[in-house]
């Protein structure tokens, strides 16, 4: 019976459930063809998160948009980048390449820190969203005297 | 006529022609619209994060070249608790088959955003010839 239950994980069938998972979450920064313009992927926009002393901080890469385009918010410890990147209207001959997303998207990520919803702060730059992400009193470490 | 454009990635095989990077750097190729106008080319492409003034674009040859330098961020030494994109220059490069106007090309960069005129030349556009009769 143990014998049989270390042998499902290096069933073919398995692997390629896992194989196939990786290809689609993989897929994020194409977008996808849909009428005339793209449509962003599920995944847009990609997301960098790191520690920076007391705070976390989250990236993400979105050109074209302006602070006014941009929703971001913490709730419930779950961080969410929502947007819409307007299409201007143009008058066209043809169109040889279509590869830049437009429309609206949205995006939430789990926080692997409590951080403290009420002192966020987001800055865009050059296309560039930086989320600070101050971290709440409860998760810093506290340093522990010891008594002689 | 219709004009086409085709892409030639710059991708990390270092080329003879093109020479070696000697820096172990890792480039992108930036998403593009491209769009036929009457009198125009218009290229579009996404290069967030790059500073206006850190962007070459080479026409030369009917050869297009768009390079963006990206500065490094952030901190070399971070530890990402989630990492889902690499940072690095963005660089592509297309054949116009159109005929140009290299001097009138124009570039404006805003919001991580690169917009390319490129003018076509006179000889291409149509032009109407007025037929006059005479006796």
């Amino acid at each position: 019976m143990m014998f049989l239950q270390r042998m499902s994980h290096e069933f073919p069938a398995f692997r390629l459930q896992e194989e196939v998972d990786r290809l689609f979450n993989g897929l994020f920064d194409v977008p996808s063809e849909c009428g005339v313009g793209q449509i962003w992927r599920r995944n847009f926009p990609a997301i960098n998160l790191w520690e920076e002393g007391e705070s976390l901080v989250a990236e993400a890469e979105v050109p074209g948009m302006t602070l006014n385009d941009l929703e971001v918010f913490v709730q419930d410890n779950e961080l969410t980048i929502k947007g819409t990147r307007p299409e201007k209207p143009v008058e066209v001959l043809a169109i040889h390449r279509r590869e830049r997303g437009i429309g609206g998207f949205a995006r939430t990520v789990q926080l692997p820190l409590e951080v403290d919803p009420a002192r966020v702060e987001a800055n865009l730059r050059e296309g560039v969203l930086t989320v600070k992400l101050p971290k709440t009193a409860a998760v810093m470490p506290r340093k522990i005297e010891v008594k002689a | 006529m219709t004009a086409t454009l085709e892409s030639t990635h710059d991708n990390c095989q270092p080329c003879a022609t093109r020479g070696e990077r000697t820096r172990n750097e890792r480039r992108f190729s930036p998403h593009v619209d491209i769009l036929e106008r009457p009198d125009e080319l218009t290229v579009v492409a996404d290069m967030p994060g790059v500073t206006g003034s850190d962007i070459d674009v080479q026409f030369e040859n009917r050869t297009l070249t768009i390079h963006g330098r990206v500065a490094p961020r952030p901190d070399a030494k971070t530890r990402f608790l989630i990492r889902e994109y690499g940072i690095g220059d963005f660089v592509r490069t297309f054949q116009v088959s159109e005929a140009i106007d290299a001097a009138r090309i124009s570039a404006e960069f805003a919001d991580g955003v690169l917009t390319l005129r490129l003018p076509k030349a006179e000889a291409v556009r149509p032009r109407k010839i007025s037929v006059t009769s005479g006796r």
